[in-house]
């Protein structure tokens, strides 16, 4: 079954605020092996001209993954996780990700086409703080397979 | 001229991706459990895409000098990455070339990744503001 297409242009109400902690970041920086300063020492991201550590690029996905069940996990629309991979992931900053932030995710569907019997959807997070302060707009490509 | 940037070499082991899913909170079974895997048609656990992106993220920091350099990134998966549960586990090799320097101290860059010779990641494309 095709994804509704009725879903394209939707959004969804902000997510539950995200507390960005210096631990999280220093554990995410570990599991993809980056031992730069700025990720680990908050000295060293001030000396950069940030409050404390930073995060590395790929950081948002710990809540951006979170904030897409909002979407793939409505049963409307139609999606079997079963059959989806992941296509495109594209970030877009206005300033890093700090400790510190407390960020929260409004969700749209940015565009849902069939293609060779695949479906792809195309999801934007925009990411903010709490205030409403632009930090980064998250955009993920999924592809859900057509059943063999 | 198109600059060809120094190719950075990651070693990626099972141990990486089991740290990686407590990391992001990306439990995917395919990412740890070579029987769910291969019941799935793959030839074994394969690595989180959000995982050899994060390397590629690594090799933009290298090249800009600079942990928080990042001002845009995104790539195409374009096929799966093979974890064998060996000691040695997997390379992951990212390239990258610099396509444009602007006025105003942005760098483009063009991004691929390899594992075994073949395109993991593809259409990557970064911008990254050196200090």
């Amino acid at each position: 079954m095709p994804l509704d297409p009725s879903f394209i242009g939707r959004s969804w109400p902000a997510t539950p605020p995200y507390q960005v902690g210096r631990e999280k970041i220093r554990e995410f920086a570990t599991a993809i092996g980056a031992t730069d300063a700025e990720y680990h020492d908050p000295a060293a991201a001030r000396a950069a001209g940030h409050p404390d550590v930073v995060a590395p690029p790929t950081f948002p996905v710990v809540l951006t993954m979170a904030a897409s069940r909002q979407i793939i996990s409505d049963p409307e629309l139609g999606m079997d996780y079963s059959r989806v991979v992941h296509g495109d992931q594209r970030f877009a900053y206005t300033r890093p990700v700090v400790a510190g932030d407390s960020l929260v995710c409004v969700n749209t569907v940015e565009e849902i086409t069939t293609r060779g019997g695949h479906d792809f959807i195309t999801t934007r997070a925009e990411v903010t703080t709490e205030a409403g302060e632009p930090v980064v707009t998250v955009w993920s490509k999924l592809v859900q397979r057509g059943e063999a | 001229m198109a600059e060809q940037l120094p190719p950075q070499t990651f070693r990626v082991t099972r141990a990486d991706l089991i740290r990686y899913a407590g990391a992001s909170g990306d439990f995917n079974t395919i990412h740890w459990s070579e029987r769910i895997a291969r019941d799935v048609g793959l030839p074994g656990v394969i690595a989180h895409g959000m995982f050899t992106m994060a390397l590629g993220g690594r090799a933009l920091a290298v090249w800009a000098g600079a942990a928080d350099a990042v001002v845009e990134y995104g790539v195409r998966f374009t096929r799966p990455v093979p974890v064998p549960d060996t000691d040695e586990g997997t390379e992951v090799v990212v390239t990258g070339v610099v396509k444009e320097v602007t006025e105003d101290g942005l760098t483009r860059i063009d991004l691929t990744a390899t594992c075994n010779g073949e395109k993991v990641l593809s259409l990557g494309k970064a911008v990254i503001r050196k200090r």
